[in-house]
């Protein structure tokens, strides 16, 4: 997809990690030490059962396509492209783009194999997205 | 709730609907709730309760020269205002307040002095998990589900674009509808795309407008100049602000939980429904609603859809005024439904379906953030 507009998220104390796994090339998900469920977006509590002994954890990075739109609500220059939730192999879902391959229906089936890449989005922010997996 | 324990007694919408220039939001409000006053013989001194989502309810007592003993200005979306029918409701029989205004306006178009959405700005959950992948506003986020959807029950998008189709033969019936001239599946594949799978046609209205509502006692209700529109059963619950953690999306949580809380409380069984409104932001919802409020199986709404039971003449007439696809959508379109769901209990609506004696109007905030049902009977306790 194209350059998208100046716009930038901001880490919380809860999040800081996660972006900083991002800018190092890493996923970054938490796994409750109590119930051992996975989960996502970061907090510094499990979800499920309340606990506060979490781990976080890094993602294998393997996730399926769960859902997507090709978006035409574009800003100048942007040729549409996906927004997608992707299923992560460890359960957790997430929103994402799925690049290295054409935006079209054909191209983006549902339930294909990805993998997650790394796209640098400013200075301080770098994006986790995914891409079709190599079989 | 104490099923028809409180009524609807005042009803409007506001005097103009759809491109609204010369009115800001707070006219919106007040607009609506002047026609409403009037609707139910009132003034504002009578009212000592008072409800609104985007405005507070501090700028609506104000402005209207109330001073209420009960302010409530829950926001979650487009279904606010059935919460705060619920809420208003509880407030009654608490005896916290006796007469409840419950307000909507918005400049949804013309955007005259308009509120605009809540955030969190760059370090919400949104900002940081959702909004860096291009997201524009609600047609690139609530749309997202509906592959799963479709791919999970193998349903033809023809079922998702029928919904439309459906729609505009409601709204052709009503002279307020903002879109009435009937159009087919080709008409709603050949509108824009706005995300894939979804044309414009699929995508709700963006128009001006608000609608009031004010309820009291049943007791009290029996005075009032117009018929009284009993609450029956009322349900609401949340989910999460973000789409991509819905726990699955094929079927809201928060739809199940809200319907399922109002039917109980209503102690009705789907056969006693005589009409429906479900919130229709964009054309996948009526399918959601009808599923997860069980009046059909898994799958099988667009079906259900596709075979015109929700249309005029079917057995379950569903978004009588057009819906947010047709009739109008000002961005928290809830009111409207509720609004809907009085006139055809009260048997004053444009397009009225014979005999409706209990109608639900059932509402989504945010993008399955939210939802609030409520059911509405026109017999007497």
């Amino acid at each position: 997809m194209s350059k998208q507009p100046k716009f930038s998220p901001a880490p919380t104390p809860e999040t800081q990690h996660y972006w900083d796994g991002t800018k190092r090339g890493e996923l970054l998900i938490q796994q409750c030490d109590a119930c051992a469920s996975y989960y996502f977006p970061p907090r510094p509590f499990c979800p499920k059962c309340a606990s506060r002994k979490v781990s976080v954890k890094k993602s294998s990075g393997k996730a399926f396509l769960y859902s997507y739109v090709i978006s035409h609500q574009l800003r100048a220059g942007q040729e549409p492209f996906a927004i997608a939730v992707v299923e992560l192999e460890e359960g957790p879902r997430m929103m994402t783009n799925i690049i290295g391959c054409p935006q079209t229906p054909e191209a983006l089936q549902l339930d294909m194999a990805l993998e997650v890449t790394f796209e640098e989005w400013d200075e301080n922010i770098t994006l986790p997205k995914f891409k079709p997996a190599k079989s | 709730m104490k099923s028809k324990s409180i009524a609807i007694v005042g009803a409007a919408e506001t005097t103009k609907l759809g491109v609204i220039p010369d009115m800001s939001e707070i006219m919106l409000h007040a607009d609506a709730a002047l026609n409403a006053l009037a609707d139910a013989g009132l003034k504002p001194s009578d009212i000592d309760g008072v409800a609104t989502a985007g405005l507070w309810p501090t700028d609506l007592a104000y402005y209207l020269g109330i001073t209420p003993t009960w302010a409530d200005g829950t926001l979650v979306g487009g279904c606010s205002f059935m919460l705060h029918v619920r809420h208003a409701a509880a407030a009654i029989n608490e005896g916290l307040c006796n007469t409840v205004l419950i307000t909507h306006g918005e400049s949804g178009r013309s955007r005259i002095g308009a509120a605009g959405f809540p955030g969190g700005g760059r370090q919400s959950l949104l900002a940081q998990f959702e909004q860096p992948y291009g997201i524009m506003g609600p047609t690139t986020m609530f749309t997202i589900p509906a592959l799963r959807y479709l791919k999970k029950y193998n349903v033809h998008l023809d079922k998702l674009a029928n919904v439309a189709v459906v729609q505009r033969e409601w709204a052709a019936k009503n002279p307020r509808a903002t879109n009435r001239e009937l159009i087919t599946l080709k008409d709603v594949y050949e509108s824009r795309m706005i995300a894939w799978p979804f044309t414009k046609l699929m995508c709700c209205l963006v128009t001006d407008g608000g609608g009031a509502l004010i309820l009291t006692t049943a007791e009290r209700a029996k005075d009032m100049p117009q018929k009284p529109v009993y609450i029956v059963g009322t349900g609401e619950s949340v989910e999460t602000p973000l789409v991509s953690q819905m726990e699955d999306f094929t079927t809201s949580k928060a739809f199940r939980v809200s319907g399922k809380k109002a039917f109980e409380e209503a102690g009705i069984t789907h056969a006693d429904v005589d009409h429906l409104m479900i919130y229709d932001a964009f054309a996948h919802l009526p399918i959601y609603g009808l599923e997860d409020l069980g009046f059909c199986q898994r799958g099988e709404g667009g079906d259900f859809i596709w075979e015109r039971n929700t249309a005029p003449g079917g057995k379950l007439p569903v978004n009588t005024n057009g819906g947010g696809l047709s009739y109008m959508h000002s961005g928290m379109y809830g009111m409207y439904a509720l609004q809907e769901s009085v006139r055809q209990v009260r048997g004053t609506a444009a397009a009225q379906v014979p005999n409706v004696k209990l109608s639900i109007a059932h509402g989504v905030g945010g993008m399955f953030a939210a939802s609030g049902t409520i059911i509405m009977s026109n017999e007497a306790p």
